[in-house]
């Protein structure tokens, strides 16, 4: 247990991984930034603020349900809980930015980016998260994050206001 | 010591359950949700034994995946590797091609079992079909059939998953599901609103569904038709009866128009189409008379200008072909959600 | 034929109110003495405890034979029936061939008494091939010994037929059993049509049905002037119709069985083909008019409408699984449930309507331990508690709503024409040398 960032933190945090992210945009590349369900969702509608600057046109926003590609589907009998998946703009070309609040096993991401195909084939996908939580089941790491947890310290939560309350970041 | 042996029967729910529905994309539940899974149920019997809860949490899960038959790629792996058989004792094209694409649209393998009867009139009873399907491995079985009940007594026969895609006269829950999602969709909301189900009551199974469906969640059910075709027990389930559909109309927010059997004319139950379209069809005329709002919903398929006349069926105020988008989704959430219960108790 | 003492038991004879501890003495096939026994016996059979009553009687069973012995035979049924009591049982005639001529009798009879259990009474068709058309030659059948006539499973549909029935009949002194269901307002039903087969979508079976043909029957009979027996009365009008009917002095008498004296049509709420049954199960209200109709007096008998099937045949959809429930092995401790426990009747009433009131629907000089009749004997342990497995039953059919369930009071001996036919257990040392 132990609170490790508080919303000012958080805050400035997200707005030093949108410069971060701001700088990769290729030329003439279209961003557009999808969040994974739940958490990721809230960070990426919070990034498109924070990226408005580098792209004024306008970016989309895109919601991931990964529920039906995780690989423990069918471990997770009637937990799984299935919401909408909001893709309303074509994938294919864009410069697709994926945000979640937590990497661990990698194993989200992996169903993120297999969901994520079906709707078109972009450009080039890139990893945001919160915070990199080591020990790693497959080979997928952030090209972004916030912060890096040790493994010793074991499981992290991310908390935010539209969901939770409160902004946090702290140590179950 | 009792003498009259009565066990507990599902008392009628009506004024229970008065949950309200909720916006369909709240973002409530995060994916690792940690509180008691609203679904644990393999088979989906009827709509009678569903707690409010329950049929809310498939409606919220249509929503999830109502969005997939936008995609280009119409199909999500939920049920890849699974089997669905339809096995249809009683012929219903519409309803076994909508569980038929849903199960699709899941990556589900579809095997489809024509009878329209001849089975049984063979001598093989719905049982011994039902154990030769499952014998194959299958995972899910759809069953239409014209025995009320059949549903409930072949989940006792098999292992299999059992889906009731309509019993006789007793339940069609998929129907009643799809249409209150519809209305759920078109009003947001289903609580308080006033529901009139039209037609041939006490012969439809979709007018039960809907009876417990929309009463399970705060609505307010009339049913309205010829004396001879709504017994008086439907009181007992908690509705309003009505034989004049004129003092209804005014009021209702959702009209639901059952179809007219012909066959319930040569039992001699009402005298003539004509008479009954005079007395209970939804005609333009009537429809003048309702709230500007009003829902027109009917199962399928139409009879034009007999329930419903043809102005009516394709106006505005129609969802008849909404209802029929509505039903892919709630019945792949029906099958998500029946295999992931069984996934467990396996 | 060895002579029998059964001694100091709680012996009840209905047809002259005799209800003391005493013993019963049995020779040549005949009841020789109740009282006070002191001649020495042959057998003494010790009935501490036990109720003594005459041989109890079933005027309501399905034996299936000829023809559907799959699911149960005049043998089987025979030792259902002592196994449960009975010393009588009068068996219905739809069965295949249905029991419409001479020939068809006098085999039931031989085969009765081939299986040698308890006596086999042959109930007659109304009509030919119960089609309900042509009467059927109820006066050679009763010459062959037919105890009566019904065209049982289905109603006689047809005023003038059953007009020309009850006239008929009269001749013969046997009295008309009919099923009433009138089959336009019947129909397809398959449960009691109430506010219970509307929630589960099951047609009905209206009590209407049921009292519509009562009603017609009371009136033909009225003017005919023959017996008129209704079976299995399950409706609080067929109760009052009967009641009024007896009140006129008509000829007119009702039996109810078990299963309509404890089951409601809320027990179809899981479509358990084990409660599908006609007339249908009906209503706490109409089990408490039956109830009240055994106590007046309305109701003169108990018949358990035994009515077997095979476990694939019942193992159906509801709808289309055939009509019945068993009864003879379950019968008697189902109606001390039903009216002895809750304190409706006592005993001697519930003996004189499983013993007495049954045989005089038939006219049988059965039903009674007066001397010189028919050494027909059930010995009842009142207080045995048991539990019902189907599996065990005498019976092939398992059809039985009560599998499972404890029950108290049992028959413990059956004896039939002076022989002992049932014991249990069999090795209690109750039947000493």
């Amino acid at each position: 247990m132990g609170i490790l960032y508080d919303k000012v933190q958080i805050e400035a945090a997200l707005a030093t991984l949108a410069a971060e992210i701001g700088e990769s945009i290729p030329a003439n590349g279209q961003v557009a930034v999808v969040g994974i369900r739940a958490r990721g969702e809230i960070l990426a509608q919070r990034l498109i603020k924070l990226l408005a600057p580098y792209q004024p046109d306008g970016i989309p926003h895109g919601v991931l349900d990964i529920t039906l590609y995780r690989d423990d589907l069918a471990e997770k009998g009637p937990a799984a809980v299935v919401r909408e998946t909001q893709i309303g703009f074509p994938v294919t070309g864009k410069y697709v930015i994926l945000v979640d609040d937590v990497i661990y096993t990698g194993r989200s991401v992996r169903a993120a980016l297999t969901a994520l195909v079906e709707f078109g084939r972009a450009m080039a996908t890139r990893l945001v998260v919160l915070v990199d939580r080591p020990a790693r089941e497959l080979p997928i790491q952030p090209d972004f994050h916030a912060w890096r947890t040790r493994p010793e310290d074991g499981a992290v939560v991310v908390k935010l206001e539209e969901t939770d309350g409160i902004d946090l970041v702290e140590l179950e | 010591m009792s003498a009259a042996k009565t066990p507990d029967s599902a008392a009628p729910q009506a004024g229970l359950g008065r949950t309200t529905a909720r916006a369909p994309s709240a973002p409530e539940s995060g994916r690792g949700g940690k509180e008691a899974p609203a679904w644990r149920r393999k088979h989906l019997l009827g709509i009678e034994e569903l707690s409010a809860e329950e049929i809310i949490h498939v409606l919220d899960t249509a929503s999830g995946f109502a969005e997939v038959s936008t995609r280009s790629i119409k199909k999500v792996p939920a049920l890849r590797g699974k089997v669905v058989a339809n096995l249809f004792i009683e012929d219903s094209t519409r309803t076994r091609t909508s569980f038929s694409l849903a199960a699709q649209r899941l990556s589900a393998d579809v095997l489809d079992f024509y009878s329209a009867g001849s089975s049984l009139s063979k001598g093989e009873s719905v049982r011994d079909t039902a154990r030769n399907i499952e014998a194959m491995g299958v995972d899910i079985i759809v069953l239409r059939h014209s025995a009320a009940g059949a549903a409930h007594y072949l989940s006792r026969c098999v292992n299999t998953s059992i889906i009731n895609a309509g019993d006789g006269q007793h339940e069609h829950p998929t129907q009643a599901l799809l249409d209150t999602y519809t209305i759920r969709e078109t009003k947001g909301r289903v609580e308080g609103l006033r529901v009139a189900i039209v037609g041939d009551i006490g012969h439809s199974r979709v007018a039960r569904s809907n009876i417990w469906c929309l009463q399970k969640l705060g609505a307010e059910v009339t049913v309205v038709g010829p004396a001879t075709l709504v017994p008086k027990g439907l009181e007992r389930m908690g509705a309003r009866i009505s034989h004049n559909f004129d003092d209804v109309i005014p009021e209702m927010d959702v009209i639901n128009m059952l179809r007219v059997q012909s066959e319930r004319i040569s039992s001699r139950v009402f005298p003539s189409l004509h008479e009954y379209t005079w007395l209970f069809g939804m005609t333009p005329e009537r429809l003048e008379r309702a709230k500007p709002d009003v829902l027109i919903l009917h199962p399928g398929p139409i009879n034009r200008g007999i329930e419903l006349a043809a102005e009516v069926a394709d106006g505005p105020r129609s969802s008849i072909l909404r209802q029929v988008a509505n039903g892919l989704a709630v019945r792949m959430a029906v099958l998500f959600l029946v295999n992931q219960a069984a996934s467990v108790s396996a | 034929m060895k002579t029998i003492v059964i001694r100091n038991g709680r012996v009840i004879d209905p047809s002259r109110k005799l209800d003391q501890e005493c013993d019963v003495c049995l020779a040549d096939g005949q009841i020789q003495e109740v009282g006070r026994v002191g001649r020495p016996a042959e057998v003494t059979i010790d009935a501490e405890g036990l109720i003594v009553a005459p041989g109890l009687l079933d005027i309501h069973v399905h034996l299936r034979e000829p023809g559907q012995t799959e699911l149960e035979s005049i043998e089987t049924g025979s030792a259902a029936a002592v196994a449960g009591g009975f010393t009588t049982v009068a068996c219905m005639p739809n069965t295949e061939p249905p029991l419409d001529d001479e020939a068809a009798i006098e085999y039931v009879i031989r085969q009765g008494a081939r299986a040698g259990l308890c006596n086999v009474l042959p109930v007659g068709a109304i009509t030919k091939g119960r089609s309900g058309k042509e009467l059927a030659e109820m006066g050679r059948m009763a010459r062959a010994g037919a105890v009566g006539f019904s065209d049982d499973g289905e109603g006689v549909a047809s005023p003038a037929v059953m007009r020309r029935a009850l006239q008929y009949v009269a001749m013969f002194d046997r009295p008309i059993m009919q099923h009433c269901e009138t089959p336009e307002i019947a129909n397809e039903g398959v449960m009691h049509g109430g506010a219970t087969a509307v929630r589960l979508g099951l047609p009905g079976l209206p009590a209407i049905a049921e009292e519509l043909m009562l009603q017609r029957d009371i009136t033909l009979t009225s003017e005919a002037g023959a017996r008129y027996h209704a079976q299995h009365v399950s409706t609080a009008g067929s109760v009052e119709l009967v009641r009024r009917a007896r009140a006129k002095r008509l000829s007119v008498t009702a039996e109810v069985t078990p299963h309509h004296l404890l089951l409601t049509d809320a027990c179809v709420a899981t479509y358990d083909s084990n409660y599908k049954v006609k007339p249908p199960l009906r209503t706490a209200k109409d089990i408490a008019a039956c109830i009240r109709g055994v106590k007046d007096g309305t109701i003169t008998a108990l018949a358990s409408d035994h009515a077997p099937h095979s476990v694939a045949g019942k193992e159906l959809e509801f709808q289309r699984a055939p009509f019945g429930i068993i009864g003879l092995e379950t019968a008697l401790a189902a109606y001390i449930r039903a009216l002895i426990l809750p304190g409706h009747i006592d005993w001697p009433h519930l003996i004189r309507l499983m013993t007495l009131g049954p045989a005089e629907v038939l006219g049988l000089t059965k039903g009674t331990l007066q001397v010189g009749r028919d050494a027909d004997v059930t010995l009842i342990d009142p207080q045995r508690q048991w539990t019902v497995e189907a599996s065990r039953f005498k019976s092939k059919a398992r059809n039985c709503p009560w599998n499972g369930e404890d029950f108290v009071g049992k028959a413990v001996m059956t004896i039939v024409g002076g022989e002992v036919k049932y014991c249990e257990p069999e090795d209690d040392g109750r039947v000493g040398a």
